[in-house]
């Protein structure tokens, strides 16, 4: 009975991916992406990883101005390397992942910029703030993948992640670093 | 023959850089070691952070003297033991090296468990040191241990080395402590 269920339910998971790839967007391959959010405490870089995200990336080289990705990150999947500090950073003070689980970024148009660089635009939306970003990247073409690789730094501040009293021991600044994975557009 | 003996072969006091070393380096240690106790309690904040990093800033501190102290001893030849028996003999000289041992050991472990749980060292906020090994969270846990465990063998092989120093100066009524107090050579 409950075998049968779940067989349903993953042919209804193929018939809901044939869509989306009738809508011509590519999912991210989350197992070979990622997504870092790098920032200064007392002048020593953190590399973080946010674990779990998903996406689909629209994009043509021939069109670029006409590429759309989407990007969905969950908050509370973000990964200091300890369990105290990853659940500190859900708090209402950081990201707040009660009520903000997601971060969303939306691509709407890509420039080239010669050769394998390109410039992503598109909003940002955090903990309930959004901001307008333009994002540099490079793409890479391998076999039957392309990876976007770039990077952008925003202000811990504009989107009220961290208190008042961490403005000593972490810097403002914080950059996240990107590897999108995601099988061509055929 | 005058010259021989206006020449010692063994000195009767320790350099001046000897003391300053012994007694720095035993400020350094004991104020590392009070600050990692209270530290590894502090529940996260930023003040646990701030003290974290003073803390790998006085084992790097260690570290550095250590080995200034390391190669001064083993160039300047320290004062005879005054007579006791032999059995204390080599207990004070497996003491002293299991010391010196240790005074490496801490550091050490410290600066490799700090590289494995993926926070560099940057001394004083200023000198970013290596990385000695790949972020790694087994191996971070286990040098956390590690470095946990040989502090508190220091802890109790340094109340044996002020024990008997003490043991040596009031019921001995010896030179042990006095020489290692003694900044005016006689």
């Amino acid at each position: 009975m409950s075998r049968n269920i779940s067989s349903r339910a993953a042919a209804l998971g193929i018939v809901l991916l044939a869509l989306s790839a009738a809508a011509a967007d590519a999912p991210v391959n989350a197992a070979k992406s990622s997504v870092t959010a790098t920032f200064s405490q007392m002048k020593v870089a953190v590399d973080a990883p946010f674990k779990q995200f998903r996406g689909a990336v629209d994009f043509d080289p021939a069109k670029p101005a006409q590429a759309k990705a989407h990007l969905e990150i969950d908050t509370a999947s973000f990964d200091l390397g300890d369990e105290d500090y990853n659940s500190e950073v859900r708090k209402p003070a950081w990201f707040d992942s009660a009520h903000f689980p997601k971060a969303t970024f939306d691509a709407s148009g890509v420039k080239s910029l010669g050769g394998t660089k390109y410039e992503a635009s598109g909003t940002l939306s955090l903990k309930g703030k959004t901001q307008a970003l333009t994002v540099p990247m490079t793409l890479k073409t391998e076999g039957d993948t392309a990876a976007f690789d770039g990077a952008v730094t925003i202000s811990r501040a504009y989107f009220n992640i961290g208190d008042d009293e961490w403005k000593d021991t972490v810097a403002d600044p914080v950059t996240i670093k990107f590897h999108i994975v995601v099988p061509p557009k055929h | 023959m005058n010259t021989n003996s206006a020449q010692p072969l063994v000195p009767k006091n320790y350099t001046r850089t000897a003391l300053a070393l012994h007694w720095v380096v035993a400020g350094v240690i004991i104020c590392a070691f009070s600050l990692g106790l209270v530290v590894s309690d502090l529940p996260f904040s930023p003040q646990k952070l701030k003290l974290m990093a003073y803390h790998k800033w006085l084992g790097i501190t260690v570290l550095a003297l250590v080995a200034i102290r390391g190669i001064w001893r083993l160039t300047h030849q320290p004062p005879a033991m005054p007579p006791m028996p032999a059995w204390q003999q080599i207990g004070a000289k497996f003491t002293h090296g299991l010391m010196y041992a240790l005074m490496f050991a801490i550091p050490f472990t410290g600066w490799l468990f700090s590289s494995a749980t993926g926070y560099r060292v940057v001394y004083l906020q200023l000198i970013p040191l290596p990385n000695l090994v790949a972020k790694n969270k087994l191996l971070g846990e286990a040098l956390g241990d590690i470095h946990a465990t040989f502090a508190w063998l220091m802890f109790y092989v340094l109340l044996l080395h002020v024990a008997a120093a003490l043991k040596h100066h009031f019921f001995d009524r010896d030179d042990t402590l006095r020489r290692m107090l003694r900044w005016r050579h006689s």
